[in-house]
């Protein structure tokens, strides 16, 4: 129920975004899912790729420091007040966020958010009984660009 | 188990180690005069007589010897000897500009590997024991400065040089070698090649490391002797001087014993020349006492340490210098607080970072000195939160402060962004205009 993604350091200067996703573009690996976190010094650029293994060894290769993680991928409603109920059941099985970011793909009315948390294990088990649909394979991400995108 | 290569030697008095001192300096001081013309128009040009030197006290007014005037007598000319007496030439890497040359006769190489036989018995080895030279063989003194000590004590010398460590990995297991000679960063590389290979230090017979020709830490000595079960014994030395094996630790681990029969040591302010008080680090001097082709006097080496007068529990009687603790040429002033690159390592390296790579970037800004210290981001500083990030920059930032007592910013920078020239990292960047 949970998705590789690869956090890959960047100094935060001119090109370096650029270097990154080209070293990605070059080996034909597809991005599904990006987002930036930065500070005055670096970034951390945090992305969900077709082949994450691969991915991974080419960005080493490359003299990237990068670093495997694993993430919750989760589809909500794209309507007022869908965010706040996948919230509601992540508070309610004492679950802390440390980080999260969004897409709205072109499916009508839904969206997907890309949770870490500290206890994923518990999230997976609650998002599923309150049945939120969560993607648990690669190959169930090809849907973020097929259906989504 | 024999403690002592030459027990009289190196265990004898004080009296009789300065009058052997005064001999033979005397004795190098001519040879230097009438065989070496740099030292003849040295002498000459301060008005200084060999004969004046009566005392070893005298040894403070004679004048220093560079590595730069061993570079403008480039080859042989500071030889005291004629090429038809050299049977053996080293040189050194020559990072910055010209190499330096160094030549001995066939009684130079007999005292190397006298010394390299002393520092090899005061770790405990025998001619039973099995010595992995890794160090390189070829015109770094390293690798052949260990061979003849090792073939001295009639020990089973396994050449492997440096480099091919799968070789390294698959002799030491087959070939049941009990001690190891490297630098100490090849010592831990080859630790964690073990460990990869899951290979137990109880499977191996190592016993002891003798490393060395690189600066190192009293960490990376904890994480070499637990991570392979050996004492990890620290040598000293530099072609200029002889080789490895000027200065060598005992079993005690407190500091090295200078070869004092064969070497004057000394410690003197880098910025005045001065001798210092002993127990005081400065810049280590060393003035050779029995070299045939290439006597020196007074050579500053850029090292900086200090003498430890008091007796050591070994029983050796030469005196004891400390671990190498930076050099005068990376020493930075900042705030009017002595800063080495090697403290900053310390702390990197005591943070888990096994291989730190960092700069020193100094500036003025107003006029204050700032010190920013870039780190390259390994595995082990990596995170995939941004927080977790920052406060490693944060922990290393304060372990720094506490260290050296002055502010410091700290950065982390992209893995294989820093400069580096022929393998030796480019530590510091001094952007002030003084």
């Amino acid at each position: 129920m949970l998705i590789k993604q690869l956090s890959v350091f960047l100094d935060n200067s001119p090109g370096r975004l650029n270097a990154a996703t080209k070293v990605l573009s070059e080996a034909g690996i597809n991005m599904r899912a990006l987002t930036l976190a930065d500070t005055s010094d670096f970034g951390v650029l945090r992305v969900i790729v077709d082949k994450p293994e691969e991915a991974m060894s080419i960005l080493r290769s490359h003299n990237f420091a990068a670093k495997m993680t694993e993430v919750l991928v989760v589809e909500m409603e794209d309507t007022p007040g869908g965010l706040t109920k996948i919230l509601d059941i992540l508070e309610e099985g004492g679950i802390n966020i440390e980080y999260m970011y969004a897409f709205v793909g072109t499916k009508p009315r839904k969206a997907l958010m890309i949770f870490r948390v500290n206890k994923p294990d518990v999230a997976i088990a609650l998002l599923k009984s309150k049945e939120v649909r969560l993607f648990s394979t690669e190959e169930d991400i090809e849907e973020l660009i097929h259906v989504y995108w | 188990m024999t403690k002592y290569w030459n027990e009289p030697k190196e265990c004898m008095t004080k009296e009789d180690k300065d009058q052997l001192q005064l001999e033979r300096l005397q004795e190098t001081l001519s040879r230097a005069y009438h065989n070496v013309p740099h030292y003849r128009r040295l002498f000459q040009k301060q008005g200084i007589d060999p004969e004046d030197v009566q005392s070893l006290r005298d040894l403070a007014n004679l004048p220093f010897t560079y590595k730069t005037d061993l570079r403008d007598n480039y080859p042989y000319d500071m030889f005291a000897v004629s090429l038809a007496e050299v049977v053996r030439i080293h040189s050194s890497s020559g990072t910055t500009g010209k190499p330096t040359v160094v030549g001995y006769t066939r009684r130079d190489l007999n005292t190397w590997s006298e010394l390299m036989a002393r520092a090899l018995t005061s770790g405990g080895a025998t001619r039973h024991d099995v010595i992995q030279n890794a160090y390189g063989y070829g015109l770094f003194t390293g690798g052949l400065g260990v061979h003849y000590g090792g073939e001295k004590i009639g020990a089973s010398i396994i050449p492997i040089s440096g480099g091919n460590t799968d070789r390294q990995v698959m002799i030491m297991k087959d070939y049941g070698s009990t001690i190891l000679a490297c630098t100490p960063s090849y010592a831990l590389f080859l630790a964690e090649t073990l460990e990869d290979l899951g290979i137990k230090p109880e499977e191996l017979k190592l016993k002891f490391g003798i490393f060395g020709a690189e600066p190192w830490s009293e960490n990376m000595r904890r994480e070499i002797e637990t991570r392979l079960k050996i004492k990890a014994l620290d040598i000293y030395g530099l072609s200029e001087i002889i080789g490895p094996g000027v200065a060598v630790e005992c079993l005690e681990q407190k500091g090295l014993h200078v070869m004092e029969d064969h070497f004057i040591v000394e410690v003197i302010d880098p910025a005045t020349g001065e001798v210092l008080p002993e127990g005081e680090s400065g810049e280590l001097v060393f003035t050779s006492l029995t070299k045939e082709a290439l006597p020196i006097i007074r050579y500053r080496t850029g090292d900086i340490s200090r003498i430890i007068p008091e007796p050591c529990a070994c029983g050796r009687t030469l005196r004891r210098i400390g671990r190498i603790q930076g050099r005068t040429d990376d020493m930075l002033i900042i705030r009017g607080v002595n800063v080495f690159p090697s403290q900053i390592e310390h702390v990197l390296l005591q943070m888990g970072d096994v291989q730190p790579h960092y700069q020193l970037i100094v500036d003025r800004v107003g006029q204050l000195d700032q010190l920013e210290v870039h780190v390259e981001v390994s595995e082990t500083f990596l995170f995939d939160e941004v927080r977790a990030l920052e406060e490693t920059a944060s922990q290393i930032r304060s372990r720094i402060e506490s260290l050296l007592g002055i502010s410091v910013k700290v950065r982390l920078v992209e893995p294989k962004t820093l400069p580096r020239s022929e393998g030796k990292a480019k530590r510091v960047i001094d952007n002030r205009k003084l």
